[in-house]
């Protein structure tokens, strides 16, 4: 019999990691929901997300927690570069050609990260201690990642919600050429919103960054869990990812007592498959 | 049937099996481990192209039929003792079963869902298969050697899967033309431009796309018995290959989506391209950025491939290069 | 005889009421015109018939066979064609592949052989020969209306369905149309037809239906439609087609 204190030690564990992931997956999503592109490159970018706060971190002396804003920086100008390369032109081509363009970039960055990197394990060695509540410890590290992460959230819907550029974005989201006929320069705005899911994914990478260790590849586990997540919450909806990252979050916190933990992906790409077959409403609705 | 009377396919069989026989007939082993992989990935890429190119729908997850049918296969060469091609054959029917029932399920979803739904397929088997045991769990499964010797020896083996292989490449170029030029094949390219319309047309567009799915599932899962027999072994990692599932698309895609030959010179092209850049000083650490690069340029400037340049350049071709 | 009958078809979509109770019956080898205004749930009605849309109420009876709620493919080879209002050509398919499907799939379920040919004849019937080995994309939007019209009639069916044929086209190709219409007709294949193109539709067709707010409002002649009380006020609120039923009226 397990008791009750590991079920809560491994809930609150498995849910602080899904405020990370849910981040992770916002910028997926964002990008889905804006122009109806799956980022295939969404798991190298968080992978420079980790690099990023790493070479700051063992290179240039940066903290962890102040280089995230340089990666957040950065994030953002790199999906905007990603967006004008591959992603403008072929954006009202069929959809495979939006998935290879974006998947082209994923080799290239894997393929140099590789080269630059190998596929050594780096981590980033830092601790902000440890909070014991009874039978929970609590890293540090993590708890900053999930309050990291809910901040982030919150900005971005405060930007989506009650800022002009936010309002823009939307505005292209829902209908592009109602847009355009307004005067707003959707082109421009479609940029931006892809930097800016970039970003989210670099920066959740960062987070993660600070406690588990990773290779350029690692990435690609963030990618598959992110597609998950967002199906979850509903492909398109940055709110619902975060509510799809808690409960992915949970399920791999909760899972382990009672199969082997390798049990978990079967039941995460299970779940995955059977979502998109069951929640035809949001998920057909795109004729 | 009216293809023996096509010009195209006549070309299309005396270059294959042209390209085939010669390391059988100069008796060159690295020229037959060459072509075992070339002609292994004109199957891939050919089968696939029959979802992709003439039914268009993106498929991520093609390998799973792979490495499922490779498992099925090594399972029972391994474990109940069966010969090579009737394994090999069991493999095939089994991943085209399989797809028949996923095809009814997850062909509902159009679009990039349905492209999501092919990756969560592929992770979700590779994910089980790692956890069952009659299949040996994450390790696997290796063949004892001794079962090499009912071909002769390991040598002689190696051989006899070329061979087999040359025949099931031939068998799925041939199915892929057949469909083609077949009314099966125009009903699913009608569903590839407009599925609804297709409908309304009297496409009977759920049966013709399980069919599609299964049929292009059908030689992937041979393969995989060819392939892992050859092999030795197998094991999740090798046998779902997510990697190999999206360069395979990139090899449709660089040849031209729709046509016959262009999985065909797409798989060949990619593949020597991808063996120049590996051994190459130069490229040998960033050959996969390289690649990455190339595709890229292929569906900005070309997405039509090589051989939907070239026929719509020189429309004379399209008698002879279907 | 009746071919086509519905039998109080409602549809709605949301809050949407796109069709209450519709009822009405085609009769064999007649030409039928639907007008009506914009969102009176005409080409809803066509959705239904031909199984893109499933009705919450009623059902459609063809050939004295319950077709209600079956797939459109199903509708398509029991002998029912339709042309489309947005047109929706093969694009990346030649002109002859386009109307091969048509022939292929259709009502007769031909083979890939016999379809050429027939797909070939009824080119030659639409005046689209010339562009056979065209690809549909290339086509202006015309012949894109009447390849529409030939996948349709290749298919062989006993009912078409013309969704707005005659919308885009200038005087002499829609006095071409017509022709091609009552060709049509004349073959033995009955015509249900929505129109805005009042006089034309008043001119080819044997009864017409009203539909207005997802009801049928009035049924009849063209001469008794064009004078008919309700289908006025139905029209008064918009100026063009108001003008355009004067002209129904005058001529």
């Amino acid at each position: 019999m397990v008791s009750p204190g590991v079920w809560i030690a491994s809930l609150i564990d498995g849910l602080l990691l899904g405020f990370v992931y849910g981040l992770a997956a916002m910028g997926l999503t964002l990008i889905w929901g804006v122009m109806r592109v799956i980022n295939l490159a969404h798991g190298p970018i968080i992978a420079l997300g980790m690099f990023g706060v790493y070479l700051l971190f063992a290179y240039g002396g940066v903290h962890p927690y102040l280089g995230l804003f340089a990666v957040a920086l950065l994030g953002l100008l790199v999906g905007i570069l990603i967006y004008a390369i591959a992603v403008h032109r072929v954006l009202t081509a069929p959809h495979l050609s939006t998935l290879l363009a974006t998947f082209s970039i994923n080799m290239m960055i894997i393929g140099t990260g590789t080269a630059l990197f190998t596929t050594t394990p780096r981590n980033i060695d830092i601790s902000l201690g440890r909070l014991v509540l009874g039978p929970v410890v609590l890293l540090g590290t993590r708890l900053l990642a999930a309050l990291a992460a809910v901040l982030i959230a919150a900005g971005l819907y405060v930007f989506l919600y009650r800022t002009t550029l936010g309002k823009m974005v939307r505005a292209v989201a829902s209908n592009r050429a109602a847009a355009e006929l307004m005067g707003i320069p959707s082109a421009r705005v479609l940029a931006f919103s892809f930097g800016l899911g970039t970003m989210l994914a670099a920066v959740a990478g960062g987070l993660i960054a600070t406690f588990f260790p990773f290779t350029i590849l690692s990435g690609g586990a963030y990618e598959l869990k992110s597609f998950v997540i967002c199906v979850l919450g509903g492909l398109g909806n940055p709110t619902g990812a975060l509510l799809g990252g808690l409960i992915l979050g949970a399920l791999e916190g909760l899972i382990p007592i009672v199969l082997p933990v390798s049990w978990v992906p079967v039941i995460e790409f299970l779940l995955f498959v059977l979502l998109l077959l069951l929640r035809p409403q949001g998920l057909l609705g795109e004729r | 049937m009216s293809m023996w009377r096509s010009i195209s396919w006549w070309f299309t069989l005396i270059v294959l099996l042209g390209a085939g026989l010669w390391p059988i007939a100069s008796g060159s082993a690295t020229g037959r481990e060459d072509m075992f992989l070339i002609l292994m990935l004109v199957t891939l890429a050919s089968s696939l192209n029959i979802l992709l190119g003439y039914t268009g729908y993106v498929n991520f997850g093609h390998i799973v039929f792979f490495g499922l049918g490779g498992y099925i296969g090594f399972y029972l060469m391994h474990r109940q003792g069966w010969s090579l091609g009737p394994a090999m054959i069991a493999g095939g029917l089994a991943t085209a079963a399989l797809a028949l029932v996923l095809g009814t399920i997850i062909l509902r979803l159009r679009g990039a869902y349905f492209a999501l739904a092919t990756i969560g397929i592929n992770e979700a088997v590779r994910a089980f298969v790692a956890n069952f045991e009659p299949f040996g769990g994450a390790t696997g499964m290796s063949l004892n050697f001794a079962v090499y010797q009912a071909y002769g020896g390991a040598a002689q083996a190696l051989w006899i899967a070329y061979g087999v292989l040359l025949a099931v490449t031939l068998l799925t170029v041939g199915i892929s033309f057949a469909v083609k030029h077949s009314k099966f094949g125009l009903g699913l390219m009608a569903i590839r431009e407009d599925e609804d319309a297709a409908l309304v047309l009297g496409v009977r567009g759920p049966r013709a796309k399980t069919l599609a799915y299964a049929l292009s599932a059908l030689f992937p899962g041979m393969v995989g018995v060819l392939f892992f027999f050859k092999n030795g072994n197998i094991e999740p990692g090798d046998a779902f290959r997510l990697h190999l599932s999206i360069e395979t698309l990139v090899m449709v895609m660089l040849g031209g989506q729709g046509t016959v030959w262009g999985p065909i010179l797409g798989a060949a092209l990619y593949e020597r391209l991808r063996g120049y850049l590996l051994t190459s000083p130069l490229f040998k650490s960033l050959h996969l950025a390289f690649a990455g690069m190339l595709l890229l340029l292929i569906i900005l400037f070309v997405p039509a491939g090589v051989i939907g340049w070239l026929r719509a350049r020189f429309p004379a071709i399209r008698r002879v290069i279907p | 005889m009746s071919l086509l009958e519905i039998q109080g078809v409602s549809k709605r979509f949301g809050g949407l009421q796109a069709l209450n109770r519709v009822s009405l019956h085609v009769s064999e080898g007649e030409i039928l015109g639907l007008i009506g205004p914009n969102g009176a749930g005409k080409t809803t009605l066509f959705n239904v018939i031909n199984g893109v849309y499933r009705p919450e109420e009623g059902r459609v009876i063809f050939r004295g066979q319950d077709i209600t709620g079956r797939p459109p493919y199903e509708i398509a080879r029991l002998g029912i064609a339709r042309a489309h209002q947005i047109v929706r050509p093969l694009n990346e398919l030649t002109v002859l592949e386009n109307v091969m499907v048509g022939a292929c799939f259709g009502r007769e379920n031909r083979s890939l052989r016999e379809a050429r040919e027939i797909a070939l004849a009824v080119l030659e019937q639409v005046g689209l020969a010339g562009k056979r080995d065209v690809e549909a994309a290339r086509l202006n939007v015309a012949e894109k209306k009447r390849l529409e019209l030939a996948r349709a009639l290749a298919a062989r069916p006993y009912l078409i369905l013309l969704d707005e044929v005659l919308a885009g086209l200038n005087p002499t190709e829609v006095a071409t149309m017509l022709e091609v219409i009552r060709a049509i007709r004349a073959s033995g294949i009955t015509v249900l037809m929505i129109e805005h193109l009042m006089h034309a539709v008043m001119n080819v067709s044997d009864r017409i239906v009203v539909l207005d707010y997802g009801e049928v409002i009035a049924e009849g002649i063209p001469q008794e439609i064009a004078h008919h009380p309700r289908v006025i006020e139905a029209y008064l609120g918009d100026p063009r087609l108001s003008q355009s039923l004067l002209e129904a009226q005058g001529g």
